[in-house]
């Protein structure tokens, strides 16, 4: 009884240091969002007075509020669509390659981009799309005009979106390649004696067994709706493009940290984090339901 | 095996071979350019010259990079940041996972302290009270901005709690038979047997820090503490500043390289760490996936 206490006492004693920082990083933030609902003012901290809902009555009048919501939206929309339609395509079309050497060469390749920052790969990007950069010298050699990739309102979304896909599309890919390589081949060799082609095996056999792993990282993908990728987006946007480029996300970092204002941005953040923990709570009840996939 | 040999198959294979080749250059190419154009004289660079071979060669920027001090400067931070913020991370994830390994009979309230760290993944105070916390903890512009509030990474906590679950019970009664305690179960005998998924997670801890910027532009207001990623980002914006900083005759300098090739050779350097562990991260990640997914 005596061991199975000094036991007890043990386990607590190992969670103590993460409980610790848990809190204070973590946890105290929650009551720092009380600044939301308070004209925050740094000299008198968490007792500033109290403003009620204004700061969000405030920010929800603000036509530039209003846009970074459609923006997060549409950019985070087909981030989320493309980032499983090129990967599964992707995996398909990797899956017919019958030699390993270069199927783990493409894996390999495409896997790269991925690991790296966005701060490097916005620096290649912003070295290969700018005027005089590989991509508009390239367009040059057919006759088209440079066109401005990060510089025009209308194109800056979808290179959001297209560079994106193309840094993460590697991953997809590789968790797609694993499903599909578990995979009966017996299956298939039923199917080729019925008589049925490579195209058919594909609609029949390979989609439906693929479809869990797609559904799972679908619903996965549901928490990122508000996330269009800040990381990404700050190291590539410029007021040109504020119209269509800035989400939500970044415009926090400017109100909050560049114009000091500090209770309308946590109160942004606030509903930010509100609209996300539903979203993610959804996300793991419905991998759960429909994949079994538990993640605790 | 006639359906192989047939021309439509044939036909395929040579179109799939041919798309999946050009989608892997297209993730490969735009760093083979950035290497170029960092070994480039800076005339042929503006000229629009370079493609996928250095022209003009010259290790001008890079010599610029590392003699500059700001880079290699920034470049120790980030050793440090990795080296202790990894190890910062391991030893909280180990000691956090074992007892939530149990079941509450053993460890009593553990779903509460699962609870308290799963609802850190849900829901965060966001960025204006997770900054305002950093800066009453006094840790604005020391190292420990960038390691303590992200110290116990949840998400690998219980990728390593799964794994732990997954241990025979068997190894552990017999040492508790034999009078060994919690601590020493744990060091002894658990730790080496927790290898692999210590490689995964601290692959993880390892990308991630080396990775982080964004933390470094908030945390540190003495530039000179950026670590390398936050010092990159800057760098986006204004590497003419930096070599006009840099003391030499600015007029000279410019003949040997520009702001495009000085950048490319910092960016390269810094994806080097990257590439050189990147036969680990391919393997490791994949079975990190696979870890994270047991049923808890």
């Amino acid at each position: 009884m005596l061991a199975k206490l000094k036991r007890q006492k043990s386990y607590h004693l190992m969670l103590v240091p993460g409980v610790i920082l848990t809190f204070i990083f973590s946890y105290l933030p929650f009551y720092g969002l009380i600044i939301a609902f308070q004209d925050y003012n740094p000299g008198m901290g968490f007792q500033s007075p109290w403003a009620g809902m204004e700061n969000f009555q405030h920010v929800f009048n603000q036509p530039n509020f209003l846009r970074t919501i459609w923006n997060t939206l549409y950019m985070s929309f087909f981030k989320i669509a493309l980032g499983i339609v090129v990967p599964v395509f992707f995996a398909l079309l990797l899956n017919e390659v019958a030699r390993s050497l270069f199927k783990r060469t493409f894996q390999t390749l495409v896997y790269i981009p991925n690991f790296l920052s966005w701060v490097i790969m916005a620096g290649i990007l912003i070295d290969i799309l700018g005027s005089d950069g590989f991509v508009n010298t390239l367009l040059g050699v057919f006759g088209i005009e440079p066109v401005s990739f990060l510089g025009s309102p209308s194109i800056f979304p979808w290179t959001m979106i297209v560079t994106d896909v193309w840094k993460g599309f590697g991953f997809g890919t590789v968790v797609y390649l694993a499903a599909l390589t578990s995979i009966d081949p017996g299956l298939y060799e039923a199917a080729l004696i019925d008589g049925a082609n490579r195209w058919k095996q594909t609609i029949y056999i390979t989609l439906p067994l693929l479809a869990p792993t797609i559904v799972l990282m679908s619903v996965l993908s549901l928490g990122n709706v508000l996330n269009a990728g800040f990381d990404q987006i700050f190291n590539l946007y410029s007021p040109v493009v504020y119209e269509t480029g800035d989400i939500i996300d970044t415009y926090v970092y400017r109100l909050g940290i560049q114009q000091a204002q500090y209770s309308i941005a946590t109160a942004v953040g606030l509903f930010k984090s509100v609209v996300s923990c539903i979203m993610v709570a959804l996300s793991y009840v419905l991998a759960n339901k429909v994949a079994g996939y538990r993640i605790f | 095996m006639a359906y192989e040999n047939s021309t439509g198959r044939k036909l395929f294979h040579a179109f799939n071979y041919t798309f999946l080749l050009l989608t892997s250059l297209l993730c490969v190419l735009p760093f083979v350019n950035l290497l170029a154009v960092s070994f480039s004289g800076s005339a042929a660079v503006s000229a629009g010259d370079v493609a996928f071979w250095p022209v003009d060669f010259t290790t001008s920027a890079y010599e610029f990079a590392l003699e500059g001090g700001d880079f290699l400067q920034s470049l120790w931070i980030s050793v440090q940041r990795v080296a202790i913020g990894t190890i910062v991370n391991l030893v909280l994830m180990v000691l956090t996972a074992y007892p939530l390994s149990k079941t509450k009979d053993k460890v009593s309230g553990r779903n509460i302290y699962m609870l308290f760290f799963v609802i850190t993944m849900l829901f965060n105070g966001g960025l204006i009270p997770s900054y305002l916390i950093v800066v009453k903890t006094g840790l604005i512009d020391s190292i420990w901005s960038l390691i303590l509030p992200g110290a116990l990474p949840v998400f690998s906590m219980i990728i390593l709690m799964n794994f732990l679950r997954g241990l025979p019970e068997e190894i552990e009664e017999s040492a508790t038979i034999d009078g060994a305690g919690a601590m020493q179960i744990l060091v002894r005998i658990l730790l080496p047997l927790l290898k692999p998924a210590l490689a995964t997670v601290g692959l993880f801890s390892i990308v991630g820090h080396w990775n982080s910027w964004f933390d470094g532009i908030i945390y540190m207001n003495n530039t000179s503490n950026y670590p390398l990623q936050s010092y990159l980002q800057t760098l986006l914006l204004s590497f003419e500043q930096l070599m006009m900083k840099a003391g030499r005759d600015y007029t000279q300098l410019l003949a040997m390289m520009n702001v495009r090739t000085g950048r490319a050779a910092q960016l390269f350097l810094a994806a080097i760490p990257i590439m050189l562990i990147y036969p680990f991260l391919q393997k490791y990640f994949t079975s990190g996936l696979v870890l994270g997914s047991v049923k808890g």
